[in-house]
């Protein structure tokens, strides 16, 4: 048997005096969608950046595809990687930022390039081709050489899609990829992310999103104060959830 | 009676079409008055200064395309250039130092700005040019053993051009660095935060996301930066660096014509700084890809276009 995709178990991480994840177990297996909710502060943001080792984890175990991502396991000692070791772990998970974080010296085709070429070392006229199939899969094939400041913010955050799946990752992570959008721009991005699922791709969505989640997730975990309250069928814990936290927040937000 | 419910059409005649009305931009006499006025007190001044005999421009215009002077251009020139990029290529390093999370690194880094920002630059150019008193000889070895690998008298090594260069390119670092380091804290974390993500490493980050973005703050003060620099070489002339200001005042203290010679000397640092602004507005235009703001005219552009203005005229054709 295979190792799940994402496996956390008692994963802790304190900001300073607080602590923002109390110990968080979860599994994502392969080609699932894990959708995560909760109010703003409950720390699922936190544990999307902490899969990635954007943020350090300070205790409990996470790995990724059976590996972990920013340590190296001694007997029953974790050992810190360097940034260069965490950054080949790093080539395999995808991520897609609230802000899209495009790089704005570049185009959409530069910014899509620029990993496959300088990281994984793929020749740039096959980067290129890659890269207009990849736009034109996120419907931007004609935008190619447009600078970030040109496109609109559902473009831009289409464009980041693309820019992430370049590096053919095996796992995607969303920090509520529809947040900063005009209302009418979010659908365009909910449709890129639903074909990727329909696709098989292994995804983990901190969203508000209540419907995608209730669609396309596999699973809902719903979080709040840095511990899961819930977590299941997203039919399940949308529609008749069994904690009271999950309803108060259910209720706010639909 | 003005009737209050409906005052726009006191103005306007009620026949005017509201299609054929021109509208007059404000007419800005005391513009008109003052700029009469400056152009005459400038007109006044120039004219003084031509029928000045003691400002003899004969000797300006022997000495003006003299070859001693070309000789002392070409020092201050290579002396500008060499020392701004000793001091950008070391001072975005020390930058990088003072952001990186080593405090061994930090703490060098803060040392050296501490130490080149904070004494005169007539002090250490003259340090560099007496070095030698200091060090008979330079050597690299291991201290406190006889092993050495390298010897060389100081003197000869530290020619009053390296020396001149060493204490403007070490100083220049300093403030580089600072220039750099704000440069670099202006980006937005979530650039590397998207670099890292995509698997790239911090050099690699530095180099292609962080610095391109980086240079858009960086330019403007470095070209003022270099701008200073072209003009501080003339300190060096304090240890005959064969620099221009070394070789007028070599002139001048034989013929004791010392303002004529300070006039070709300002002739030619001024005509050097003109140029040196136009590759600075390239490389803002270069740096400034993927930001949409207009306003890239040339700085004469801009100025033939408030002339415009100032006439009053309507200014109907486009800015780019």
């Amino acid at each position: 048997m295979t190792a799940p995709m994402v496996l956390a178990e008692g994963v802790r991480k304190r900001f300073g005096r607080l602590e923002v994840l109390k110990g968080i177990d979860l599994t994502v297996e392969r080609g699932q969608v894990c959708c995560l909710l909760g109010p703003s502060g409950s720390g699922k943001s936190t544990f999307l950046r902490c899969i990635n080792h954007l943020e350090k984890v300070d205790g409990g175990k996470l790995t990724v595809d059976g590996e972990l991502v920013g340590y190296r396991q001694q007997g029953s000692r974790l050992h810190e990687l360097r940034e260069r070791e965490v950054a080949e772990r790093r080539r395999d998970i995808g991520m897609v930022f609230q802000r899209f974080n495009l790089f704005p010296h570049m185009t959409a085709l530069e910014n899509v390039i620029e990993a496959p070429t300088k990281v994984a070392g793929v020749s740039r006229s096959e980067a290129r081709d890659q890269a207009r199939h990849l736009l034109q899969q996120v419907g931007l094939g004609d935008r190619a050489g447009h600078y970030p400041a040109q496109l609109s913010g559902g473009q831009q955050q289409r464009v980041a899609i693309a820019r992430a799946l370049a590096m053919k990752p095996k796992l995607m992570l969303f920090d509520e990829p529809t947040s900063a959008l005009d209302p009418e721009l979010v659908g365009d991005v909910l449709d890129v992310m639903r074909r990727l699922a329909a696709d098989g791709m292994t995804m983990v969505v901190v969203t508000h999103e209540i419907g995608f989640a209730r669609e396309v997730g596999d699973t809902a975990v719903f979080m709040d104060e840095g511990v899961v309250v819930e977590a299941g069928d997203p039919r399940q814990v949308l529609a008749e959830p069994e904690q009271e936290r999950t309803r108060a927040f259910l209720s706010k937000v639909l | 009676m003005i009737d209050a419910a409906s005052p726009a059409r006191t103005s306007l005649g009620d026949d005017a079409d509201a299609h054929s009305i021109e509208i007059v931009p404000v007419r800005h006499y005391a513009r008109w008055a003052a700029a009469v006025v400056s152009v005459a007190a400038l007109a006044g001044l120039i004219g003084s200064l031509a029928k000045n005999g003691n400002l003899h421009w004969d000797i300006v215009g022997t000495y003006l395309f003299a070859g001693l002077i070309f000789d002392g251009l070409a020092t201050t020139l290579w002396l500008t250039a060499a020392a701004m990029a000793l001091g950008l290529c070391l001072g975005t390093l020390i930058a990088v130092m003072r952001l990186s999370t080593n405090p061994v690194l930090y703490g060098l880094a803060t040392f050296f700005v501490w130490i080149f920002r904070g004494t005169p630059l007539l002090v250490q150019i003259i340090f560099w040019g007496y070095a030698a008193a200091l060090y008979k000889y330079v050597m690299i070895g291991i201290p406190f053993t006889h092993i050495t690998f390298f010897k060389a008298e100081t003197n000869s090594l530290l020619t009053p051009a390296i020396a001149a260069l060493l204490a403007l390119g070490l100083n220049e670092a300093a403030y580089a660095s600072e220039i750099v380091r704000a440069g670099i804290q202006s980006v937005d974390p979530g650039q590397a935060e998207a670099a890292h993500s995509l698997g790239m490493r911090p050099a690699l980050t530095m180099r292609r996301i962080v610095l391109p973005q980086a240079m858009r703050v960086i330019i403007p003060p470095m070209g003022n930066e270099t701008i200073n620099m072209l003009k501080m070489t003339a300190l060096v002339s304090i240890i005959s660096a064969h620099d221009l200001m070394s070789n007028i005042q070599d002139v001048y203290a034989q013929n004791y014509q010392i303002i004529p010679m300070l006039v070709v000397a300002s002739v030619w640092y001024l005509a050097l700084v003109t140029l040196l602004s136009i590759p600075q507005a390239w490389l803002e235009r270069r740096y400034g890809r993927g930001t949409a703001r207009a306003g890239n005219a040339s700085p004469l552009r801009r100025m033939l276009q408030g002339t415009a203005l100032l006439a009053g005229r309507k200014n109907k054709e486009g800015t780019r």
